[in-house]
C-alpha cells in the first residue's frame, strides 16, 4: 500500500502531464441499446491505460468513437487538446492503431504494406523509406520484406500491424488485443517492443482479455461493464482495495469446504464458492491458516491479481448469449 | 533485442511539442488539402500497386468479352449485313463496344473489387484509421475504377485497327467522355457495394442493370430509328449518350447535338458519386 502511494507521487502533476485523451460524458446508443453510457476518462502523456471489460462492455465502441468510426450521441472527446470529431484528420495523423482484425493488404509484400500506409499519412517518400527500414529492423521483419502477407506467421503479421501503426511516429498508440492468438514466444517479443516504446514515452491505450498482458504494460486500468466505467485507477491499488492481498484457491468436497469456510472466518477475508472450489480473498496475512489447509485436499496460495479484480467487479457469468 | 544494438535509432521519436496555435493552423491546412481533393490519390496508388500484380488477369477479364463480341457480331454477323446508319455493322458496333468495355471494367472494379476491400480485406477500416476519411475513400475508389475503365477503353481503341476500323483524330476527345462514363459506373458499383450483404447481391446489378444497358444502349442497333416512345426511353439510359458520343468522335461525324449528352452525363455522374458517398458513409460510420 505504501509502495503504491509512493509510485503515484512519482507521477508529477506538472503541466506536461496533461491529458493526451480526455473524454467526458461519452454516450452511444444503437437503436434502444445504450452501448456506452456516460463514460469519462483521461489518458495522461506517457501513460499506458488498460481498457478492460467483458465482451460487449462497450470498449470497441468507445475506441471507435475516439477514431471517428462511430458517431457519438453525447459527450466530449478531446485528443491532443483538439476537439473530435471536428479535427479528426489532424488527430488521426498523430495516432497509431493496431486493430484486432488483420487489415494488412494481402496482395502486397511486407515492405509495400508499410510504404502504402505511409502514403495515407502523406509522409514524403524519402522519409518513408527510412522509417520503413527502421521499423522492419525494430520488429525483426527485415528478412521477410519481400514476402507476401499470406506467407507470414501469425506473430509476423501482428508485428507488421504494429510496425504499420508506428509509421507516422504516433504520439498515441491504440492497441486492440495486440497479441490475440499468438504463441508465448511471439507475445513476449511484442511485449518487449512495446516496453521499449513505453520507455520512450509513447502514450498507449490497450485493450486485452489477457490480463497478465495488461498488468505487465499498464500503469492505469479502466474497467467497463454494461457501457459504464466500473472502476479506474492504478492496478495494484485497485487489486488491494477491491480484492485483497492474496488468494487461496482450495479444491474439495462440499463438506470439506463448509468446514474450511468456518475456519477462514477467523481471518479478514472474503469467501467465494464456485462449484467444488473455494476462493479466499485475504485482506491480511493469513499464513497461519496454511497449517490447517495442509491436511485438506489440494490448494494454492498466490498474490491477488488483475484477473481477480476483473471477476470481482464484472461477475462470473458469460456475456455472449 | 539484437536488432537494436549499434546506435539503431528507435522508430518513435518524441516530437517537439506543438503549440495549440500551430495545431489549429495545421488542422486548417490539412482540411484545405483534403478539400482541394488531393488526398484520395494515396488510395488510387494503393489500388494501382495491387493491380500491377495481376495485370494480365484483369485485362483479359475485362477485354475478353467486348473483343469477342466485336469478332462474333461485327465480323461474323456483320459480313452478311448491309450498311447501318451509313457504316458497316462492324464499324457501327465498334465504338459502342469500346464504351461498354469501360462500363464493365469500372462497374466490376467497384463491386467485386471494392466489396472485397470493404469486407474480406478490411482495407477501408485500415484506411479510415489514417487521416483519410470517407470522402477520400469514395473518390479514390471511383477515380480508380474510372481509370481502369479508361484503360480498357484505350486498349479496345488500339485493337480496332486489327479489325479494319481506323478511328478519326477526334477520338482523343473521346477519352474524357469515357473517363466520365467510368466515374458514373464506378459510382454505381460502389452504391451496390455499400448496400451489398454478400457477393450474390451483385448478380442483381449485373443481370438487371449492366447486361440490359449493354444490350439496349444503341451499341447493336440504332436507337434513332425506333418508335418515338421506345427511343425516348432508350435515350434516357446512362450508356446511350456515351455510345452515341463514342460513335460521333470515333468517326468525326457530328450530326447530332453533343452538349445535351455531355451535360446529362455530368449531372448523372455527380448524383451517383454523391449517393455512393452518402451510402458508403452510412455503412462505414455507425
Amino acid at each position: 500500500m505504501t509502495q503504491t502511494t509512493a509510485q503515484q507521487e512519482l507521477i508529477p502533476d506538472a503541466p506536461d502531464s496533461q491529458a493526451v485523451v480526455s473524454v467526458t460524458g461519452l454516450t452511444k446508443r444503437f437503436g434502444d441499446r445504450l452501448v456506452v453510457d456516460n463514460i469519462s476518462f483521461a489518458i495522461r502523456r506517457g501513460q499506458c491505460v488498460g481498457f478492460l471489460g467483458p465482451n460487449g462492455a462497450g470498449k470497441t465502441t468507445s475506441i471507435n468513437m475516439l477514431l471517428g468510426l462511430v458517431e457519438k450521441n453525447a459527450g466530449e472527446i478531446r485528443i491532443f487538446d483538439l476537439e473530435a470529431p471536428r479535427f479528426h484528420r489532424e488527430i488521426k495523423g498523430r495516432i497509431g492503431v493496431v486493430p484486432q482484425a488483420d487489415s494488412l493488404d494481402p496482395d502486397l509484400s511486407v515492405e509495400e504494406n508499410l510504404r502504402t500506409y505511409a502514403g495515407y499519412f502523406r509522409i514524403p517518400r524519402r522519409i518513408a523509406r527510412e522509417r520503413v527500414e527502421e521499423l522492419l529492423h525494430f520488429f525483426a521483419l527485415h528478412n521477410r520484406r519481400d514476402e507476401i502477407i499470406e506467407h507470414l506467421s501469425g506473430g509476423q503479421r501482428r508485428r507488421l500491424l504494429l510496425a504499420r501503426a508506428l509509421i507516422n511516429e504516433p504520439e498515441l498508440l491504440i492497441l486492440d488485443e495486440p497479441t490475440i492468438g499468438l504463441d508465448p514466444q511471439a507475445r513476449h517479443l511484442i511485449w518487449e517492443r512495446l516496453a521499449i516504446l513505453q520507455a520512450q514515452g509513447t502514450t498507449m491505450l490497450l485493450t486485452s482479455h489477457y490480463l497478465d498482458e495488461v498488468a505487465r504494460l499498464s500503469q492505469q486500468v479502466l474497467i467497463l461493464d454494461h457501457g459504464q466505467v466500473v472502476v479506474q485507477g492504478e492496478p495494484q491499488q485497485l487489486i488491494t482495495d477491491f480484492v485483497g492481498l492474496e488468494v487461496f484457491e482450495v479444491d474439495g468436497t462440499g463438506g470439506e469446504l463448509d468446514a474450511l469456510e468456518a475456519l477462514f472466518k477467523q481471518c479478514n477475508a472474503t469467501l467465494e464458492r464456485v462449484g467444488d472450489k473455494l476462493y479466499v480473498y485475504a485482506r491480511e496475512d493469513c499464513s497461519r491458516l496454511e497449517k490447517v489447509l495442509g491436511t485438506a485436499g489440494s490448494w494454492v496460495r498466490r498474490p491477488a491479481n488483475l484477473e481477480d479484480l476483473f471477476i470481482q467487479l464484472t461477475g462470473r457469468s458469460l456475456r455472449e448469449s | 533485442m539484437g536488432s537494436l544494438k549499434g546506435g539503431m535509432r528507435l522508430p518513435v521519436a518524441q516530437k517537439s511539442r506543438v503549440t495549440s496555435d500551430n495545431r489549429c493552423k495545421r488542422g486548417f491546412f490539412e482540411i484545405a488539402a483534403s478539400m482541394s481533393g488531393c488526398s484520395f490519390w494515396a488510395i488510387w496508388l494503393r489500388n494501382g500497386r495491387v493491380w500491377k500484380k495481376h495485370v494480365l488477369a484483369t485485362l483479359i477479364g475485362n477485354l475478353g468479352q467486348p473483343l469477342l463480341f466485336l469478332l462474333a457480331m461485327g465480323y461474323g454477323l456483320g459480313r452478311d449485313m448491309g450498311l447501318v446508319d451509313g457504316l458497316t455493322y462492324l464499324q457501327f458496333i465498334a465504338p459502342g463496344l469500346v464504351a461498354s468495355s469501360v462500363m464493365y471494367s469500372a462497374a466490376l472494379e467497384t463491386t467485386y473489387g471494392s466489396y472485397t476491400r470493404l469486407t474480406v480485406q478490411k482495407t477501408y477500416e485500415a484506411i479510415l484509421m489514417t487521416p483519410l476519411g470517407v470522402v477520400d475513400l469514395v473518390l479514390g475508389e471511383i477515380v480508380w475504377g474510372a481509370s481502369k475503365g479508361v484503360l480498357a477503353g484505350i486498349i479496345m481503341l488500339l485493337a480496332l485497327p486489327l479489325f479494319g476500323v481506323v478511328p478519326s483524330p477526334w477520338v482523343v476527345l473521346l477519352l474524357p467522355v469515357l473517363f466520365l462514363s467510368g466515374m458514373f459506373f464506378s459510382a454505381c458499383g460502389l452504391i451496390m457495394t455499400a448496400l451489398a450483404k454478400n457477393y450474390d447481391f451483385f448478380n442483381y446489378f449485373t443481370s438487371l442493370v449492366i447486361t440490359p444497358l449493354f444490350l439496349f444502349s444503341g451499341i447493336f442497333f440504332p436507337v434513332q430509328t425506333m418508335a418515338p416512345t421506345v427511343r425516348g426511353l432508350l435515350e434516357m439510359l446512362p450508356l446511350t449518350p456515351i455510345v452515341s458520343l463514342a460513335r460521333i468522335l470515333c468517326y468525326g461525324r457530328f450530326g447530332e447535338p453533343v452538349l445535351l449528352k455531355i451535360f446529362g452525363s455530368l449531372l448523372a455522374t455527380g448524383c451517383a458519386v454523391w449517393l455512393a458517398g452518402y451510402l458508403l458513409r452510412r455503412r462505414l460510420i455507425q
